[in-house]
């Protein structure tokens, strides 16, 4: 399997990363390369054998449903890009703008 | 006396304990030595005033004979590790100026147990890298030079960790493994780094590349050291699923250097095409020491081990393309506008990246993506089967296995930069003990033709670290390796 610019071009809408059209050849290539070299998996028959999720074999250790944090939204907001303080006082009066979503 | 830097950290608590000398003055020999070194950039940022604080503090406890298990030790921390109120970034652009409201786990603990902390430290960006030079705030050099005096990498990615340690620039640094990236370094630079069992340190609080494979574990400059900081950072974590509830056993206690009757495998797979002589020839040397010791070799197969590599490029991508879809330029970080919401994403992603992450976030994204998904993921996470049963036969016939850590010395700034999979490539003895979830060591072992470090790997089974640490001050004794960079 080889891919192509286009291909390199949807991967990268996917990922949302923007890609200069006159890019999109020496990544392709670059892709490839990396691509070619994890064909060599094929050859193994993997038919019989489960995919691994954990290394660990553990039962998912469980804490109490209890809330044991947060209630600071002015120290979350000290790294938003636009922070928008409506009052320094109030605990919950900070917010942040986001570019408009709706046209 | 030696310089208060030149001491390892026993030293420095035993020192410390008995008032020979105060953690202030540690730091403060600490500080000064980091000063001569900025050659090096092995770190990001530097925090004086954060460490002759923890130093006082320190200080206060000692007098009160209240001393935790590093109390007024100066250590770095890798910039992947979130520091409360201090810059951390992963090494990227993306993240420049992000001061994380909260501590991570494994830095809490260690400044639980007194540790001081000197500055974040250089890394590849997002721990994407063998060498260090992928690195927004630039390369890291190696302390360590070659004969014809050119600027070596340190490994990667913790870079800044290794290439600090050995410079004596701290007493000890935190580490982050995900293919490689405490033991390569270390093997570089001539220093002990060891990357636990998955699940031994809570990966809360660190930037997560790829969250099955992460680990964090010491760099330090002897195997002792390496015992006391990883007691101090393991534990179960109630912010962390995937730490394991298990104790945290007396790793220092179990130095007793009585290897006698070990079974240490040797896997014949690990003799790749092309491997030095010389690292052949450490190993073989390695097995020696072992077997004078009183430990017994045994040949093992591990037969999956050329399809780790393949294996782990599949499914870190995978994993980082998902985990650093985080970064969008909404919330915080760099953003760089566009005219539409999703020209913001792209401008700020393509901006913020650099070439190494974008190359992975991309084969990631497709190796993921309709169409490929079984094709690509569910058979690496297959094989990744094969190479964990690889092991699980491995132990049936030995007790620890010992390998080379890298298949070469350090290498110059800026060779295989061009060639991802040479790159690639410096990982091929320490990527299948992070598929496994096994915990693994760098120990220095000798020098090189040019004389540069070299270290040996050893690999041990799930959650026993104490037979890596025993067997490790073993290979270190047998080892005796003096030598220092630039002497």
């Amino acid at each position: 399997m080889s891919l192509d610019p286009a291909t390199v071009a949807r991967i990268a809408t996917l990922a949302r990363i923007k890609i200069a059209p006159d890019e999109q050849v020496r990544i392709a290539g670059e892709l490839n390369t990396i691509l070619d070299w994890v064909e060599q998996l094929k050859t193994l028959d993997t038919s019989a054998v489960e995919p691994m999720t954990s290394t660990v074999e553990m039962v998912m250790p469980q804490r109490a449903d209890q809330v044991t944090d947060g209630g600071y939204p002015n120290k979350i907001l000290a790294n938003a890009t636009e922070p928008v303080r409506v009052s320094t006082t109030e605990e919950m009066g900070g917010f942040f703008t986001v570019p408009k979503v709706v046209e | 006396m030696s310089a208060l830097n030149d001491l390892t950290i026993a030293q420095l608590r035993d020192g410390l304990t008995a008032r020979k000398f105060s953690a202030r003055e540690v730091a403060d020999a600490y500080l000064a030595a980091m000063e001569k070194q900025r050659g090096l950039n092995a770190f990001i940022l530097e925090t004086p005033d954060v460490a002759r604080a923890q130093a006082a503090a320190s200080d206060a406890k000692l007098a009160k004979g209240e001393a935790g298990a590093l109390e007024g030790v100066p250590l770095g921390i890798k910039d992947l590790f979130c520091t409360k109120d201090v810059q951390t970034t992963a090494g990227s652009h993306i993240l420049e100026g992000f001061k994380p409201p909260y501590e991570s786990t494994v830095s809490q603990n260690l400044f639980d147990a007194g540790a001081v902390m000197l500055g974040k430290l250089n890394l590849d960006e997002f721990a994407m890298g063998s060498a260090n030079i992928t690195s927004y705030f630039g390369p890291v050099k190696n302390p360590w030079k070659r004969k014809d005096g050119k600027d070596l990498v340190p490994g990667g990615s913790s870079g800044g960790s290794a290439a600090s340690v050995a410079a004596h620039i701290v007493a000890g640094a935190t580490g982050t493994d995900t293919g490689g990236s405490i033991r390569q370094p270390a093997s570089f630079t001539g220093i002990v780094g060891i990357k636990p069992t998955y699940g031994r340190c809570s990966r809360w609080g660190i930037v997560a590349f790829a969250s099955s494979l992460d680990q964090a574990g010491p760099m330090t400059r002897d195997v002792r050291d390496a015992a006391i900081m990883l007691g101090a950072m393991a534990g179960h974590d109630v912010k962390d699923s995937t730490s394991v509830p298990l104790p945290v056993p007396n790793y220092e206690a179990a130095m007793t250097g009585d290897i006698r009757g070990l079974r240490f495998g040797i896997p014949k797979e690990y003799r790749v095409d092309g491997m030095p002589a010389e690292i052949e020839k450490l190993w073989q040397q390695g097995i020696d020491w072992m077997k004078a010791a009183g430990a017994e070799p045994v040949e093992i197969s591990l037969p999956h081990t050329k399809y780790a590599l393949p294996t782990y490029y599949i499914i870190a991508p995978a994993e980082a393309s998902s985990n650093l879809a985080r970064y969008d330029g909404v919330r915080y970080g760099l953003r760089v506008p566009g005219n539409t919401l999703d020209e913001m994403y792209e401008n700020t992603r393509a901006a913020g990246f650099g070439a190494e992450v974008r190359r992975r976030i991309l084969i990631g994204t497709y190796v993921l993506s309709a169409g490929y998904y079984d094709a690509y993921y569910l058979k690496a996470q297959k094989v990744r089967t094969l190479i964990f049963q690889d092991f699980q036969e491995a132990w049936k016939k030995c007790d620890v296995i010992l390998t080379p850590t890298a298949p070469s010395a350090a290498f110059g700034i800026g060779d295989k930069a061009d060639d991802p999979i040479a790159m690639y490539l410096n990982d091929v003895f320490t990527v299948p003990v992070n598929l496994a979830g096994l915990p693994g060591m760098s120990v220095p072992a000798g020098l090189s033709g040019d004389g540069l470090p070299l270290g040996l790997q050893l690999i041990g089974k799930p959650f026993d670290e104490p037979t890596l640490f025993r067997v490790g001050g073993v290979l270190e004794t047998a080892a005796n390796f003096k030598a220092r960079p630039g002497a």
